[in-house]
């Protein structure tokens, strides 16, 4: 009794001080930029990984240990995190992270959100019904992000503001001029047509000019079929797709069965922050999916 | 749509001067929300409109006011539900054909039988169709009914709000609930792994324990999920009884811990309490030469339970592939009298006789299921009651007492084509009634429609 009472203070006294913003992000690549906002003046933690479906998460007890100490939550939006966010912000016994309040941002709320369904039908598969949530893969949707984020980050930690502003200022500059550069690598790949396993790549295709003709899964949240595949092949004679893309997260076997049977490339891309050795941060992130993708072309 | 916007900042910067800091911040987002919202829509119709007039003038006539409405509701604002204020709704289907032996009144052996519905449904048969209907109240509550329908009658399973502003990790619920005793209890059926619940929360509970009442959980802020809970109630449910008097009929407490290791494993374990008290508590015995008799216990109960799961899912990325491990241990004793009483002239019972009644009884249950492709899962749970030591008294000479060791093995494949629609068969060697084997086939369906389910642990 007095070791587990003592391991209990123990594990008090490592928490971290309340000077820092305590931020609990669901995705990497939203966590990755309030570490950039941020720098040593916040706590980042992460729910996920980019090796994990993040529709698929459950209210996990770490889940909710985490979001009860949290004073920002960070979420990606759009319904992507419906099956276990409302659950974790709801069992936190944390006021702060809310919807509606400070404490909880909605990254898909600052940009223009693409494929909006004007029909909600679940016929359609697991549509978002406030669109397309991977918004990230636009690194233009990243500024606008940072930007919202900034703001509610100094609003919240008012002592911190300043250096949010800075760090922010920083970011902007060098993520403006790696977006040029970006534009300027990726100009080979403008209209070319792509197979993608999931919808995970809508705005990457909207920024670089790909033609995304056809996607491996049937219908969204719904497995790839050998039928559906068999549809997709016959589709290549009169709709030729140059390479097949994937998420970090999402098993390979679809796309490398399309790849062997057309001898087009099947490319995996790291889709957030660490999904390769090479995406360490959001700037790594990009260039890898640019060389990725260019690789692909050869 | 501008004007709107003008009067929604005007009411934001007259409510300002009175507000708190934190509500003017509050203010400001929800203003820049509705901002960037109308700033979406206006686009969808731009680009909407462009896409009517690209279309031959008629079509274009026609197409632009139901494209306007079109995209009003398609650009729902990311915080809010489709619906406006509508409660988020869903319905859950579920039915099921079952081949097994005809026992009429089926029970589990050495045990008092909980008043589980349905035990002996053959052939094929629609189960409860549930209606949950669920909705932020304020900023402070959150409230959600289920009403599970079935045969011409409605009953509130559930009926309850949940504090959303207390803060410091406290959480409170009023209303009738499933209490967060065990693991399993707080499951619906339909998020069951398996078709039935477990023998042991059948002889515990008849299925579950419900609570009206009150709960109270505390969330401490450690990185390591620690919870607390109590519950106070009026325990009207088995294997307490409704009793007609002020304060508290029925009491629990529970400690769940939790957490990672790796990245591919997050486990739970948890104790629970729960403690009620029962008046007449009718159920059927035996008396000692065979013939049917009633007893009546009054006194309390308690039950103990142990609870534990681990999950394991390759790099935590549960969609291929995962496993899931439960187990959950109960020991209940009860104390008090008990009144054996018959209609039959013949029986030991014929005049009233009440005796002591003290019983101390427990069971378990471990159970594996792996989800082997993203679609197919298999299970496999193995269970165990012990009728344990059961004292009545004088009633022993008037009543069979019989000591039984209940067992049962199940094996399930479902199937699930989407998150929302699973198909499951099932079959199990069900040995909980003295000197019967009874082989169960069930097949099973389970959909839901509407709102987005939750991913509870």
């Amino acid at each position: 009794m007095r070791t587990l009472l003592s391991s209990l203070l123990l594990m008090l006294a490592a928490l971290p001080a309340w000077a820092n913003l305590n931020i609990f992000a669901t995705v990497p690549e939203w966590g990755a930029l309030a570490r950039e906002i941020g720098g040593d003046k916040v706590r980042v933690y992460t729910a996920t990984t980019a090796f994990q479906d993040p529709h698929r998460i459950e209210a996990k007890p770490s889940l909710l240990a985490q979001a009860r100490q949290a004073q920002l939550v960070v979420a990606a939006g759009a319904d992507l995190e419906i099956g276990w966010l409302p659950l974790v912000q709801r069992d936190a016994g944390n006021p702060m992270i809310q919807s509606g309040r400070p404490g909880y941002f909605e990254a898909a709320a600052y940009v223009n959100r693409l494929e909006v369904p004007t029909v909600l039908d679940r016929a359609h598969g697991d549509v978002h019904a406030a669109g397309n949530p991977h918004t990230h893969l636009d690194p233009r949707n990243v500024l606008k992000v940072g930007e919202a984020l900034t703001a509610r980050m100094s609003e919240l930690e008012a002592a911190n503001a300043a250096v949010y502003q800075a760090n922010f200022k920083t970011f902007s500059g060098k993520w403006q001029a790696a977006i040029k550069r970006w534009e300027q690598e990726a100009a080979p790949l403008r209209g070319v047509a792509v197979l993608v396993h999931h919808a995970s790549f809508v705005y990457l295709a909207n920024w670089l000019g790909l033609k995304e003709v056809g996607t491996l899964e049937p219908k969204p949240g719904i497995e790839p079929t050998s039928g559906h595949l068999s549809e997709l092949l016959a589709r290549q004679q009169t709709m030729p797709a140059k390479m097949v893309l994937r998420a970090a997260y999402q098993q390979d076997g679809p796309s490398q069965w399309i790849a062997g049977k057309t001898g087009m490339p099947a490319i995996m891309l790291p889709y957030t922050v660490g999904g390769s050795a090479e995406a360490k941060d959001l700037t790594g992130l990009f260039d890898d999916t640019v060389q990725r993708l260019l690789k692909g072309l050869r | 749509m501008q004007k709107k916007f003008a009067m929604a900042a005007l009411l934001a910067a007259s409510c300002g001067a009175q507000a708190a800091d934190a509500d003017l911040a509050a203010i400001r987002s929800q203003i820049d929300e509705m901002k960037k919202s109308y700033e979406q829509r206006i686009a969808a119709l731009e680009q909407k409109l462009a896409q009517a007039e690209a279309k031959s003038a008629p079509a274009a006539v026609a197409a632009a006011p139901s494209s306007l409405a079109a995209g009003a509701v398609a650009s729902p604002s990311s915080a809010g539900a489709a619906n406006g204020f509508n409660p988020e709704v869903s319905l859950i289907l579920q039915g099921q054909y079952k081949n097994m032996k005809n026992i009429p009144e089926r029970s589990i052996g050495g045990f008092v039988p909980a008043g589980t519905e349905g035990l002996n449904n053959r052939g094929f048969s629609t189960d409860e169709t549930e209606l949950v209907l669920a909705a932020n109240i304020d900023p402070y509550w959150r409230g959600q009914a289920i009403v599970a329908m079935i045969d011409g009658s409605a009953e509130i399973e559930e009926a309850w709000a949940q504090s959303l502003a207390i803060g410091n990790g406290i959480g409170l619920k009023l209303g009738r609930f499933r209490s967060g005793i065990g693991y399993l209890n707080e499951q619906h059926p339909h998020a069951r792994d398996f078709a039935d619940a477990p023998l042991m929360y059948q002889a515990m509970f008849g299925d579950s324990y419900t609570q009206d009442g009150v709960q109270l959980k505390w969330l401490a802020p450690t990185p390591l999920f620690l919870e607390l809970g109590a519950e106070f109630g009026r325990g009207a449910n088995y294997p307490g009884t409704d009793r007609n008097k002020n304060g508290t009929g029925g009491a629990a407490l529970f400690a769940h811990v939790g957490g990672d290791v790796g990245i591919s494993n997050d486990w739970r374990a948890g104790i629970s309490w729960l403690k009620t008290a029962a008046q007449e508590r009718e159920s059927g015995f035996m008396d000692i030469n065979g013939l049917a008799a009633k007893g009546a216990f009054s006194g309390d109960s308690t039950t103990w339970l142990a609870d534990f799961v681990w999950k394991w899912a390759p790099n935590g990325n549960p969609k291929y592939q995962n496993f899931k491990f439960q187990s959950e241990y109960f020991v209940r004793q009860e104390k008090g009298n008990l009144n054996c009483s018959s209609e039959d002239a013949a029986s030991t019972c014929a005049s009233v006789q009440e005796s002591n009644y003290r019983t101390r009884q427990s069971g378990w249950y471990a159970q594996g299921v792996y989800q082997f492709a993203p679609e197919w899962r298999a299970g496999l749970r193995y269970e165990q009651l012990d009728s344990g030591s059961r004292d009545f008294g004088a009633n022993a000479a008037n009543l069979q007492v019989d000591g039984y060791r209940p067992k049962k093995t199940s094996a399930m494949v479902d199937y699930s084509w989407s998150e929302f629609s699973r198909v499951r068969l099932q079959v199990a060697q069900d040995k909980s009634m003295p000197g019967l084997t009874d082989n169960q086939l069930t097949v099973q369906y389970i959909m839901s429609l509407g709102a987005h389910g939750a991913h509870k642990f």
